[in-house]
């Protein structure tokens, strides 16, 4: 009975220590925004310049891809805080976009079977 | 960060990593320690905001992997001719950049706001919401010279009709969220600007007292809609 209550003030008192924490926010030095900016300037300038010159095939959208994914990183990471926050946010809210990703997959083989489908079709075949 | 006051006046350490998600989420408490209930709630609306674009980035690709008419070249449409050379998709790089600009200034924002730096907390979201409306009005052009070059969402004069209903679906909803958040700039920004978050007033909507961490709120769904343009960039334009 005791230890309940205490375990119950203990609750109270570790509620109070997180609304304390949170009210610090996320604080970091103007320096890394700027790095990180800069970075998303550099990156950007990458991905328009695959367009620019052309390039053409696996190599243009491996880049595509590339550049995408450590633009996104940047953003969410940093300018969105997600390194600084603990796993417990973190996971939850980075794992379910996996879902999309099987979904994309699924819809991949899915458009592949209609396209193959439509080509014998319109072929004569049906 | 992960510290915590006991009753007897010691502090423990919370638990970092596996092991830290397994404690925080079978805690019997809040399961986001140190983390406010309107940034989680953020973050659940951002990831369910990452369900929608994802599927019409996924319906955009099921349509144009299964088409067996060609798919216009992106890099000639979204073109522009500056004085006789044709500048392949030159727009849409200012459009890029002045989206990746704002959300610098946002995060900018945010910094001066914990900072308690009232003044420039205000200018750089005033800034924000310049670019996020100057990318909207870019957007309207382009939307227009589109139109008057004859894309409706069930037929273009290039090839494949769905390029159409994907281009207005998916940049027409992007454009709605850049609305609504120089929208909500300006509100916050107006806050800041009154010494709201210094007072802690309540809001007008939740009634709830506002501090500085609504600019970090804020910042999350501005960066998000930058994220967005990043993956639509990618896929959409270049691709």
């Amino acid at each position: 009975m005791a230890e309940a209550s205490a375990r119950e003030h203990d609750t109270l008192i570790s509620d109070t220590a997180d609304a304390a924490e949170h009210a610090e926010g996320q604080h970091h030095p103007i320096r890394i925004y700027l790095i990180v900016w800069a970075w998303l300037f550099i990156l950007s300038a990458c991905s328009y310049l695959v367009d620019y010159i052309g390039l053409q095939g696996y190599l243009r959208w491996s880049l595509i891809l590339l550049f995408m994914v450590l633009k996104a990183g940047l953003i969410v990471a940093i300018f969105m805080h997600m390194v600084w926050e603990r796993w417990a946010l973190s996971w939850a809210i980075l794992l379910p976009p996996i879902a999309v990703l099987v979904f994309v997959a699924i819809m991949a083989v899915e458009a592949d079977h209609t396209a193959i489908t439509r080509m014998n079709f319109f072929a004569g075949g049906g | 960060m992960a510290e915590t006051l006991t009753s007897n006046g010691t502090t423990h350490q919370r638990p970092d990593g596996l092991r830290g998600i397994a404690a925080d989420w079978s805690s019997d408490q809040r399961a986001f320690k140190n983390v406010s209930w309107g940034k989680a709630m953020m973050w659940v609306f951002l990831l369910s905001d990452t369900f929608i674009f994802g599927c019409f980035l996924l319906a955009y690709m099921t349509a144009r992997m299964s088409t067996t008419v060609p798919w216009p070249n992106a890099s000639e449409v979204f073109g522009l001719h500056v004085g006789d050379v044709s500048v392949p998709l030159l727009l849409i790089a200012i459009m890029t950049f002045v989206l990746i600009s704002s959300s610098g200034t946002m995060a900018m924002a945010v910094n001066f706001a914990y900072r308690r730096n009232r003044r420039m907390t205000v200018l750089m979201i005033l800034l924000t919401a310049l670019m996020g409306a100057t990318f909207v009005g870019m957007q309207a052009f382009e939307w227009s010279k589109l139109i008057s070059e004859g894309v409706r969402p069930w037929e273009n004069p290039w090839g494949a009709a769905q390029f159409g209903s994907s281009f207005f679906m998916i940049t027409g909803f992007h454009g709605t969220h850049v609305t609504f958040g120089v929208i909500f700039l300006l509100i916050v920004a107006r806050k800041v600007w009154r010494g709201d978050y210094d007072r802690g007033t309540r809001g007008f909507f939740t009634s709830r007292r506002g501090d500085y961490e609504h600019v970090e709120i804020m910042g999350l769904y501005w960066h998000f809609v930058d994220l967005v343009w990043v993956f639509i960039f990618a896929f959409f334009y270049l691709w």
